[in-house]
Formats: structure tokens, sequence, C-alpha cells
């Protein structure tokens, strides 16, 4: 029998129900995970996806971005030939979905990108169990654990407490951190308006319709002769150093990544104020979920595949590295254009040499 | 430690001296006693227990973790402190985290043997930021990039106290500091600072501009000889000696040889150097008695240091510091002529009339020890910190190199936007190698345009560094200035240059023509 899965070069591939997920290069039919762009590339014939999913493929690459656009609910299932195919939340953007893809009594879980926290701006993950889990390992190292969110946005409030003449300038992912991160600070109750960079405003008007909401949200063009101390700007993180962020005077740079829980990666930056936070699992809740699922079988997809393939075969649950070529291996999932080589300029693998004196 | 850790993470990502200021001030402001008095004393150096090696760490860690996954993450972080920190699995239902005081107090009592099972349960309590700064602090490695005396300029900030009073203040201050946070909350008097040989915040000189000479009549000037050594604090009372640098640290532990020739029940304010019958070495040589924990005796014989007295501001318990610097002067001389040792001696006068004069006496110095010379206005009282007309530095020339931009890096704060920071390099023949950084000397108008030559002229990124051009016909050649060279062998140019700054931009001129090594090394040998 055909297997239900295989990676191909163009991404993961059903042949008896001739699609792929999350295909790389746009193909006859797409079932795609989320609205993050190495994961919902433009061109394909037809696309399934969560609503929410096809909203943000049509704000970022236009109405045209696929043939046919069927829109599937959480735990709705679509018949494709032989397979059904049910999307379930994976919690990790607005409408990010697992694809779980079935035949007969065989059940392949995609996770796409997932954690497993709660996110005020999205559904929370549902585990689903199955033959093969297919994960993410972004993080999928032991030193990456992030800390709870609220306490990173304490860090930040209290920032502004300390240095309330200088605007905090807060580098996010423009699809999912930014809209995060404006959540989280309303739920702690900071209440002014927040400036957007221009990169930005679509989406959280997109986030606003689905109703997230957001509070004033003020967009940079619209904010011309003003003065920017003690306020937060929220910007892709491509933009630290660029010269139009010289009008927010001086200013404070913060970047909220998993990345930063790296010492060495902010100073790399030049980061004043790192805010570890993430939409991806980190390293024990990426174990958690093995050790919740015990699948027949673990397949590792993009990321720090190694550290996880291990543990998972220590507590007996086969395991295989995917190395599917085409996705953002860095996280975050946003490569924004030119940014790849400042923003993470250690090697892919990551090793970054001992003793670099961090 | 929850906060002690925050704020040193905070302190390690913060790179201006006023934002730590600040993060410090918060700090002391907002946490109780003693984890503040106890963080301060960790900060300015002041806590005193046996530290643990990374040795007992790593022996920790290894009982807990896959040794496949340590290796992996250590390879990845690249730091051993850092990566048992982050990697320390948490423990459910551990203990609640112990506050610094708490830590230190109990390491204090602690015997070895009981030492290694305190740590795991203290590693197990903390998150990540906690575990790595507990690691840090017992293994000695505790470098925040804070000096003591911004520390306690951070403490004064609590009341918006004159730091100098805490500097006066502080070694009769012991760790927690209960007595010194009360009387800065106001719940107590200020503490007494009777106690022995404590140091005296020191008087400094302005450095004299071309617009500052027509105010001047010579004939209210005296002038002497400004020493190329460390400025220095020598005192002595009760039974108590001490030696303080001109920012209060206590520095005479490298210098027993200066302490034991110290006359007894006196404050005297000078300059050490390395001195050998009677002359003044190089800035070099003092060098290599600074930093020493243990001196050996072959040290104090071949660079043997001693003191050049300018000025005394204490005499058998009398205080002169409110006199005029021409009667402190006289009984200085006096005191000298006394008690002249080989460890102790005076800073000649120079004698001048007109200003034309003692510029003469300024270009041919009698020793290369000499930086330049000063004026003392001659009836100044001994005032503490640098008061504008009272005393003025005259220093010698700088020395001055063609040299060629290599990086620029994003500088902070008003310049985060701006490649501000400049490493530059000379020739070695075909080659340019660094031989310093500077990031000041400029106008603003001048950086706006050298930070439009960086983004114009990019070869390579780096995070916020950027390489620029500079090859024989392409570049941007500085002149810079600096006050002094030393081997070095740190620096691939094997040279390592004191205070450098851009003196000038030199747009004119192709990198082709820009100095060399050799011209450096010329200069080594000179000084
Ligand atoms: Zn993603
Ligand atoms: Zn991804």
């Amino acid at each position: 029998m055909t297997p239900l899965l295989e990676p191909k070069p163009g991404g993961l591939y059903c042949a008896e129900g001739d699609f792929f997920v999350d295909p790389v290069r746009a193909v006859k039919r797409a079932v795609i995970t989320h609205g993050h762009s190495d994961h919902a590339r433009a061109g394909h014939e037809q696309v399934l996806a969560t609503a929410e999913t096809i909203a943000i493929m049509e704000v970022r690459c236009g109405d045209d971005c696929a043939g046919i656009k069927q829109a599937a609910r959480y735990g709705q299932t679509t018949t494709i030939g032989n397979v059904k195919v049910t999307l379930k939340p994976a919690g990790h953007i607005l409408g990010s979905a697992q694809a779980v893809v079935e035949r007969g009594a065989e059940r392949i879980v995609v996770s796409g990108d997932y954690k497993r926290r709660r996110d005020p701006t999205c559904a929370r993950f549902e585990p689903v169990e199955c033959d093969v889990f297919i994960s993410e390992a972004t993080f999928g190292l032991p030193v990456f654990t992030h800390p709870p969110d609220t306490q990173e946005i304490a860090k930040l409030l209290h920032s502004i407490a300390v240095f309330p003449e200088r605007a905090h300038l807060v580098g996010a992912y423009s699809l999912g951190k930014a809209q995060r991160i404006i959540a989280l600070l309303r739920e702690a109750g900071y209440d002014a308006p927040i400036f957007l960079h221009g990169a930005m405003v679509e989406l959280c008007k997109l986030y606003e319709r689905f109703g997230v909401r957001l509070g004033l949200l003020i967009p940079l063009t619209e904010a011309k002769n003003k003065i920017f101390s003690g306020s937060v700007v929220i910007a892709p993180p491509s933009v630290f150093g660029e010269r139009w962020t010289r009008r927010l005077g001086d200013h404070v740079n913060s970047f909220a990544s998993g990345w930063m829980r790296i010492r060495a990666r902010a100073r790399q930056q030049g980061i004043e104020l790192p805010l570890i936070v993430s939409d991806h699992a980190d390293w024990e809740e990426l174990t958690a979920t093995v050790e919740e699922l015990r699948p027949r079988e673990l397949w590792v997809t993009h990321g720090q595949e190694d550290a996880l393939v291990h543990y998972s075969r220590s507590i007996g649950v086969p395991a295989r590295p995917l190395s599917l070529k085409g996705y953002d291996e860095t996280g975050e999932g946003e490569p924004e254009t030119g940014t790849q080589a400042t923003l993470f300029p250690l090697n892919a693998n990551g090793g970054n040499g001992k003793d670099s004196g961090l | 430690m929850n906060r002690f850790a925050e704020l040193l993470a905070a302190l390690a990502f913060q790179p201006q001296r006023n934002g730590k200021l600040r993060l410090l001030t918060d700090y002391f402001r907002s946490v109780p006693d003693p984890d503040r008095g106890y963080a301060l004393a960790a900060i300015a150096g002041g806590l005193k227990f046996t530290h643990a090696k990374p040795a007992l760490i790593r022996g920790l860690v290894d009982a807990r973790i896959d040794p496949v996954l340590f290796d992996l993450s250590y390879d990845y972080v690249g730091d051993l402190a850092e990566t048992v920190a982050l990697i320390w699995p948490k423990k459910h239902g551990a203990n609640v985290s112990p506050g610094l005081g708490e830590i230190v107090e109990r390491l204090a009592t602690l015997g070895k043997a009981e030492l290694p099972r305190c740590l795991e349960k203290w590693l197990d309590a903390l998150d990540a930021d906690g575990r790595l700064a507990l690691i840090k602090l017992i293994t000695g490695g505790l470098r925040v990039g804070v000096s003591a005396r911004l520390a306690k300029t951070a403490v004064a900030g609590i009341k918006s106290v004159d730091p100098n009073e805490i500097e006066e203040l502080w070694p009769a201050l012991s760790p927690p500091y209960l007595d010194l946070f009360a009387w800065l909350d106001g719940t107590a008097e200020k503490p007494s600072a009777k106690a022995h040989a404590v140091f005296r915040p020191v008087m400094l000189a302005h450095a004299i501009e071309e617009e500052d000479w027509p105010g001047l009549d010579p004939s209210d000037f005296i002038a002497e000889w400004k020493w190329d050594g460390i400025r220095v604090q020598a005192v002595s009372e009760g039974n108590v000696d001490r030696l303080y640098s001109r920012t209060g640290e206590d520095i005479g532990g490298s210098f027993p040889d200066v302490l034991d020739a110290l006359p007894p029940n006196v404050v005297i304010d000078g300059e050490l150097l390395v001195i050998r019958k009677g002359e003044a070495a190089s800035f070099n040589e003092l060098q290599q008695r600074l930093n020493r924990k243990a001196v050996n005796a072959k040290m104090l014989q071949e660079f043997p240091a001693g003191i050049r007295a300018y000025d005394l501001l204490m005499l058998d318990g009398e205080d002169l510091r409110g006199c005029a610097f021409v009667e402190r002067r006289a009984r200085l001389e006096k005191f000298i002529a006394e008690r002249k040792s080989q460890q102790l001696d005076l800073s000649p006068l120079v004698p001048f009339a007109t200003w034309d004069e003692l510029r003469a006496h300024r270009a041919s110095p009698p020793s290369p020890a000499v930086e330049g010379v000063m004026l003392k206005r001659k009836v100044s009282p001994y005032l503490p910190g640098r008061v504008k007309g009272e005393w003025w530095k005259w220093k010698r020339d700088p020395h001055l190199v063609d040299a060629v931009l290599m990086y620029a890096q994003r500088g902070h704060g008003k310049r985060s936007s701006y490649y501000s920071d400049y490493t530059f390099g000379v020739w070695k023949n075909d080659e340019l190698v660094p031989v310093g950084k500077a990031y000041f000397g400029f106008t603003d108008e001048e950086l706006v345009k050298i930070d439009r030559f960086v983004r114009a002229h990019t070869t390579n990124k780096f995070g916020p560094v950027r390489e620029v051009v500079h090859d024989q016909k392409t570049g941007l050649v500085f002149e810079v200035a600096f006050e002094g060279l030393a081997r070095s062998t740190r620096h691939k140019s094997g040279v390592a240059m004191r205070f450098p700054r851009i003196n000038r931009l030199r747009w004119d001129k192709p990198p082709g023509e820009a100095d060399t090594i050799e011209t450096l090394e010329m200069m080594l040998t000179a000084d």
C-alpha cells in the first residue's frame, strides 16, 4: 500500500488524495496549516485551510492567492478520495491548525507550528491521538524553556516605568507575535495607544475582524509630529537601526522572540530589553506532547531535530528527522526578505562556537 | 534572588552608564533589606566567601541531564554557566525561591561538604535567570560592567545625596549596609564616618581650552608637572593605612611597599609611579604592578612603586582642605623634606612668569613620565570634584596617526540608528590590522556624514556591526589622536592605544596613504 504521507521535495505529500500539506512550491492541491509565509505560499490551484488562514493569505498575497479556496472549521472533516482531512487547533497563531490525515484506521497528525500554552489571540492546541505525529522542533533543545508570558510583559512594563522618557520599540513578527504582544499588554492593563509599523496595520485589522480585541492602535504614518517618549511602538524586528527609527528619539530596542533566551543572540542584535515570548513550543511542551500522545512513530521537521529525536527514542517512541527543505529553520515563521542574515548570524545548525564570551 | 537576577540580566543588556544607574537606583529603592545590601556588596566587590569551582556545577548537572542533550545544548549556547542555568530541569513542588540575603548568609557559614547539596536545592527553586545569577555569584564570575563607584552613585540616588558622602562613609560600613540604607530611607541618622582611614573625595582639574586663556592671570597660578601614573590618595589614620584610587577604590593590596613607607597620621594626594633612584618610569612599567593579587619580591624589586606628592589634605588630625593651596604646599614641602624616602617624594613646581614661558617648559619636560603641566590657583581650597576655574590640566599634545575605518557598529540610545563606534586599522604590509576603537571626537554633523558613508560602503554585516570598504583606493581615513601606546598580546597588531579619539576626518586622503604599523612601533620604543 502506498504510504499515507511521505516527504517529497515539494513538501509532505499524500499520494492517495493527491495533495500536499504546506507545500513550498505551487501545487494542484494544498492543505495549509497556517498563514506564515513559509507555510502558506501563493499560487496553488486548490487550498484547504481555516477561514482565518485564508483571510490572512488574501491580505498578504491578494484575493488571487489561490484558485479555489475552501474554508474548513476546526473539527470539520473533508474527504479527498479515500482520505479524510480534519483541521484541529494548533495554538500557534490566529487560524493555525494541525492537519489530521486519516485513511481507514490509520491516522497521521501534521502539527504544523504549534505551542501548548494559552494565547489570547488564538484557539488552544488540541491533542489528537495518532499513529504518526509530525512535530516541529524550532526550539528543540532543552535550553529553550519559555518563561510565562505574563512575566515577560511585566518586564516590558517595568522598563517603561524605569525609563518613562524613552520610547520602547518592540520588534515582533508582523503576523501572530505582534498581535499577541498587544493583546497581552492589554490584559496586563496597559491601555495607552500603541503605535504600529505599516507592515502590521492590515493584519491587526484582520485580527480585530475575527474578534481579537487589540485596543487603540495608531499607525506610525498617522503620528507625524508625535513625541514618542514612554510609548510602545511595535515593528518588525528588521527595523532596528533603520533611519526612520530616529523619529522615535532615544529609545529602547526590545525584541520579542524565543531566541532571546540565549544572551549572545540578544547582544549580537544590540537588544536592550529581550522578551522571551515565542509562538513555538518550547522543549518542555515538545517533550510533554510526545509523552502525552505516545504515537507509534514521531517525525520531526524543521528546527533542532537531533535532540528531540534522541529524546523520543530514549522514552521508547521511535523517531526520525524528516529534514524537509524550504521551511524557516530560525522559527518565528516570518522570513521578512533580507533580514535573515542580520537577524540570525549564527549558522543554521546553531553552533556558535564554545566560549564565545557570552 | 529573583529581583537580583533580573537586575543582573537588565544590566547585562544595558550599554549606557545612565541606563545602568537608573536600573540600579530603582533596585536599591524597591528591594528590602538585607537583599539590597548584599547586592550592593556583590557588585562593589565586598562579599567574601569560598567560591565553588565550575567542575562542581558540571558534576551536579551531569547527574541530572542526559549527556547527549547536554552536549548538544552546550555546543549551541557556548557558555557553561548559561547552559547549566538554562538546562537545569524544573522540579515541581520545589521550595520557595531563596532570597539573596539568605544565600549569602548561608554561604558564609557553609562547610565545604554541604555545598553541593545546598546548591542543588537552590537551583531547583530558582528560575533560569536566578540560576545564572547564583552560578556566577558562587563561581566568582559576577562581571556586570558596573564599577563600585557607579553602584555607590546609584545608592546615593535613593535620596539624592552627593555620592562623595557615601564614598567618605564607605570604609566604616559593612554588608548588608543596614545603617546606610536606613539613613537614605530617612528612618535613621547618618552613620558615623569616624572609622579609620576613610577616603576623601579628590579635587579634579579641567582640561584647558584655547578660550580659557584670556581670563587667566599667570600671577594667580602655580604650575607643576602632571605625571603619567595613577592619581592616588594615601591615608594613614590611627593604625590603619590605605591607598585609594581617585574614585575611592582601595588599591593598597597591590602596593604593600608604598603603604609600608607611609608616615603616620597623614592624608596625601599624589601620583603613583614606578620610581627608580628618584626617576619616574613610564606608565607601561606601572602597569606591571596593577591588578596583581599577589605581589612577589621580584615584582617589588623590578618595579618599585612610590608616591610623588601633590598635596596635603590632613596632618596629625588637622584638616587642611580649607586652606589655600600655597599654604598647603608649604606644609607639604616641609613635611616631605623631613620624611623623604624612595617611596615618597615631592612633585617639583615649574617656575614661570608668563604663559609663553610655561609653554616652553611644557615643550621640554624633564622626564618622559610627564604628561603635561597642572595649573593651580594659589588661593584655592581643596574642593571635591571638578570645580571650574581652580585647577587646570594642560596636557602634552597627543600622538596622531592616520588610520583607516574598517568596521562600524551601531551606537546606543540616541545613537542607536547611527553607526557611531569605529574600529580602525593601519597597514601591515598589504593588509590593514585593527589598532583601536573610538566613538567620540567628531561633531553631530560629522557623525551624519560618516553614517552615510558606512551605509553606502558596507561589504558585510554581522548583527549591529558593518564591515566597511577599506582597500588602497576606497575607504575613510581618520586622523586618530591618542595619549599613549602599550604592547598588547590581545590585539592582532600587537599594540593598544590609550584614550583614542577621532581628531579629524581625512576625506581627502586615499587609504593607501594612511600610516603603517612601523610608525606605531617606533612610538612604542620612543615612549
Ligand atoms: Zn509559523
Ligand atoms: Zn514554521
